[in-house]
């Protein structure tokens, strides 16, 4: 079997380039550790760019830029970690600055599916390595001698008789060099990383705990004019007339604008934009008002019929199943969800016949670019687009509809626009999460399990090709995967960890309960299974089983697994998805008769850990995440509307409810994979599972607090 | 020309001058009576430490201290201020070296970062009257501060830290 293959490397990243992109330094810089006065290395005179990643000063301070966008996944401080390693300087003479999008030097400027690291990997190292080489080279001519001769060490080249050049000092001879081919350049053995592995600090902790302009929303440019949107109040409506003579004689509202189905309030101020948006009044008229009970019939209905689409066949599961001595079914079933970011959406664009000006928090900036210029008939090469600190990303900003609206704006009314989304704007524009059902029919003989049927039905989308190749694809003869859709016109698109983040929840109650019927230890079951599949030579199955047995052991030996103290219940899960494997272990016990999480275990597998720091916070994030939504997210539709706009009515997990978590990582020398998303899927089936174990019902629904009483 | 004029008077008339004392300056400011404080500081002086998450005093980000409490000024109108002491992130220490940013940088709690300097603010008010709180104090003083991201262990550690710093 193979995992998905990564990218050819490409050169452009690393060629020599005459000057870093200068223009586009949207807030300034921040250091890579946290300084003290002693720490601090002089500012540079004059700086020296070695590549499209790094700059050197005279003093031998070091600029690296990060390319890819920030959510809050810690990428601005762990890629630069990678290229310092191989350039081979201390941390603390870094500076890390966020690139702008730049499709000639940076490859790939994203954040999403939990691969930075993982496609950045070799094209970062190798970044650093190039222009480790270029000062070993200038070095090996100053001292004329072989440059094989020579060695670096934490910012210096030394030569065989222990003398040293510091590379504040080789970098201009440096940036002049030649670029060493890629036969020259050689990356590091793992095994010898300094920095790669050590716990290092966000690089941006200063300005955040200190209140400095990060993100998107503190972005401010003069003459720039703030814009609330008011949009159709529910999936199904289209705008007939408006008026907007109240929300004119609102102080500071300079003026009202149609786009579409849409109207923008223009002030000199964020407050005075809302006030005018509200001051509007307008009529709608409704087409096709959708509800969340008709939803509920007909993806039942689809489940229920013989209407799918077959992604994957492996067998006859029909047989199986005719012959079987149980046949165990069951049907699982999730909500939209909002995103629900904590900077709600926003973005800025000035649009002038000279160029294009984007800036904001966007997951997706080399898209969106391309996206608006088509919108406005502009060439490209007039869109700029700078990437802010995002306060959250969770897929929601993959989609740049809100850049779109801001770059029309702007483009109306000739002005720089801040585009700001309320929290009720916000929770009401759609792209959710897809209300999604599953249902999951195993058969039994001879206290075997012979086949697995898994059918989907969902609004809008279905699970990829990809993920119909995951567990237990290979390790059960007889299996297949149906998927069944249904066009709403309520917007859905990529919420963390997309399809995984239900179908996760799903699998991982369904294979409790088929180890429950059986009579069989849980993890023996899945351990078995997992058996069955080593040296399976189908090419198509995404995951390693010998992975998945390591995190199950794993999790097993940190957890106390079946040695859980009296009044502990435990649930397991265990789950592989963006390229990492993770198992979990829930604790749940009763507080004055009410069930409370106390305690989640994860075994992950990634690879490399970069920065163990950044990864904890990964895990800890993507067990909250998913286990407040999978308790708490009561998001449902009527007449085209949703019922909750606010945190207000609806719920999210809080401290008082948040689990403790504990990570343990399997140590290998594996190339890093994501850890974005992996440890949200297994955390809901890990707390349902948990949950049967402390007397509580089976619970088929999210969010469970439908079902049964929850308490932090 | 009646209702442009009743208009004009309305726009005028909308305005106030305030002379809010804001991390420890005078600073005077011209807007509508019912803006909230959390604007006032973000567009007005262009303090943007202070968040806009929900504008319904339900997730904490815009947390702020008038005369030492911690308050959600998203839900305080500048009307109502008067002379009381405004602190926001930016004042709370002259060199982002208040135990609690002290504490906040050893857990390296961040993760998106945006709910980060309300918790803060609110996790100061907590230390301020109550120098040693028990989980539960925690949890009852903290729960309304959001955080999307799940940072909220490394919260209840900074400030346990931040509670033997001070």
């Amino acid at each position: 079997m193979q995992e998905n293959n990564i990218p050819q490397l490409d050169r452009r990243s690393f060629l020599k380039i005459s000057s870093l992109v200068s223009g586009g330094l949207v807030l300034g810089f921040t250091w890579g550790s946290c300084t003290k006065p002693e720490d601090i290395i002089a500012m540079p005179n004059e700086w020296f760019d070695m590549n499209g990643f790094l700059q050197i000063g005279d003093t031998g301070m070091v600029t690296i830029m990060s390319p890819n966008p920030e959510i809050g996944q810690n990428v601005k401080t762990s890629m630069p970690m990678v290229i310092a390693e191989e350039l081979d300087i201390p941390w603390k003479q870094v500076i890390v600055k966020q690139a702008p999008l730049n499709t000639e030097l940076f490859k790939r400027q994203v954040a999403g599916g939990s691969q930075s690291l993982r496609q950045g990997w070799t094209s970062l190292r190798t970044a650093g390595a190039t222009a480790r080489q270029m000062l070993v080279n200038t070095a090996a001519k100053q001292w004329e001698v072989d440059a094989a001769t020579l060695k670096t060490d934490n910012g210096y080249v030394l030569n065989a008789n222990g003398e040293k050049l510091g590379y504040g000092e080789l970098a201009s001879a440096a940036s002049g060099m030649d670029v060493p081919s890629s036969e020259e350049v050689k990356l590091k053995d793992p095994k010898d990383f300094k920095l790669i592995g050590t716990e290092v600090s966000n690089v941006d902790i200063d300005p955040i705990i200190t209140g400095k302009p990060l993100f998107g929303l503190d972005y401010v440019e003069d003459g720039m004019v703030y814009a609330s949107v008011m949009r159709p109040p529910s999936f199904g409506s289209s705008l007939v007339s408006f008026d907007d003579g109240k929300a004119k004689a609102i102080t500071g509202v300079l003026d009202v604008v149609q786009f579409g189905d849409k109207v923008a309030v223009i002030a000199s101020s964020t407050w005075a934009a809302m006030k005018g948006k509200k001051a509007l009044t307008a009529e709608w008229k409704s087409d096709n008002l959708e509800s969340t009970e008709n939803h509920n019939k007909i993806l039942k209905g689809f489940l229920d019929g013989n209407k799918f689409q077959t992604l994957r066949q492996d067998g006859d599961v029909k047989k199986a199943f005719a012959e079987a001595d149980k046949v165990i079914e069951r049907t699982y079933e999730a909500p939209f969800l909002p995103h629900n970011c904590m900077e709600p959406l926003n973005f800025f664009a000035y649009v002038t016949d000279a160029k294009v000006k984007l800036v904001g928090p966007i997951q997706t900036p080399a898209r969106t670019a391309s996206r608006v210029a088509k919108l406005l008939e502009r060439d490209l090469k007039d869109v700029s687009c700078e990437m802010t600190r995002m306060g959250g990303g969770f897929g929601r900003r993959l989609y740049g509809d809100f850049a779109l609206e801001a770059a029309e704006i702007s483009s109306l009314t000739g002005k720089p626009v801040k585009l700001v989304y309320s929290r009720e704007d916000d929770m009401t524009a759609g792209i959710y999460r897809p209300s999604t059902k599953y249902k999951i029919a195993a058969s039994i003989k001879d206290n075997k399990i012979t086949g697995y049927h898994l059918k989907e039905a969902a609004i809008n989308s279905n699970m990829s090709k990809r993920i119909c190749n995951f567990f237990p694809a290979g390790a059960i003869e007889n299996y297949q995967v149906d998927v069944a859709k249904y066009k709403s016109n309520i917007t859905t698109g990529a919420w963390r960890a997309p399809v995984t983040n239900f179908l996760s929840f799903a699998e991982q109650s369904f294979f409790d309960e088929l180890a429950e019927e059986m009579g069989v230890d849980r993890i023996q079951m899945h351990l078995d299974l997992l058996k069955k599949v080593e040296g399976n030579t189908d090419e198509s199955i995404q995951y390693l089983p010998q992975k998945l047995a390591g995190v199950i052991n794993l999790v097993v030996d940190k957890s106390g697994w079946r040695k859980a103290k009296e009044g502990v219940y435990q649930g397991f899960s265990v789950y592989y998805c963006h390229n990492t494997y993770v198992a979990e272990v829930a604790d749940v016990v009763i507080v004055d008769g009410n069930p409370v999480v106390k305690k989640v275990t994860c075994a992950i597998d990634c690879g490399i850990v970069v920065n163990p720091l950044g990864a904890l916070n990964q895990v800890e994030g993507g067990v909250v995440d998913g286990i407040g939504h999978a308790m708490y997210a009561d998001f449902r539709f009527e007449n085209g509307r949703a019922n909750h706009e606010n945190f207000n009515t609806y719920r999210m997990i809080r401290m008082n409810e948040a689990p403790v978590v504990e990570a343990h990582f399997v140590k290998n020398y594996d190339n890093p994979t994501g850890l974005g998303e992996p440890t949200l899927p297994p955390a809901g089936a890990a707390v349902a599972n948990a949950l049967v174990k402390a007397g509580q019902e089976r619970l088929y629904k999210q969010p469970f607090i439908q079902s049964i009483e929850l308490v932090g | 020309m009646i209702e442009i004029d009743i208009f004009k008077r309305t726009k005028i008339l909308a305005m106030a001058t305030y002379n809010l004392n804001v991390n420890g300056t005078t600073r005077e400011v011209n807007v509508d009576p019912d803006t909230p404080v959390l604007w006032v500081l973000r567009d007005a002086l262009n303090l943007v430490g202070t968040k806009y998450g929900c504008g319904v005093a339900s997730c904490g980000a815009c947390t702020i201290h008038l005369d030492g409490k911690a308050v959600r000024s998203c839900a305080v109108p500048v009307s109502a201020v008067a002379d009381q002491k405004i602190t926001s992130i930016e004042g709370l220490s002259e060199n982002g070296d208040h135990p609690v940013q002290e504490a906040w940088r050893e857990h390296d709690v961040p993760q998106c970062g945006y709910c980060q300097a309300g918790q803060i603010m609110q996790a100061a008010s907590l230390l301020d009257s109550n120098s040693k709180p028990s989980d539960a104090d925690i949890d009852a003083v903290m729960s309304g501060n959001l955080c999307r991201c799940g940072t909220y262990n490394r919260v209840r550690a900074a400030i346990k830290t931040a509670a033997k710093l001070s």
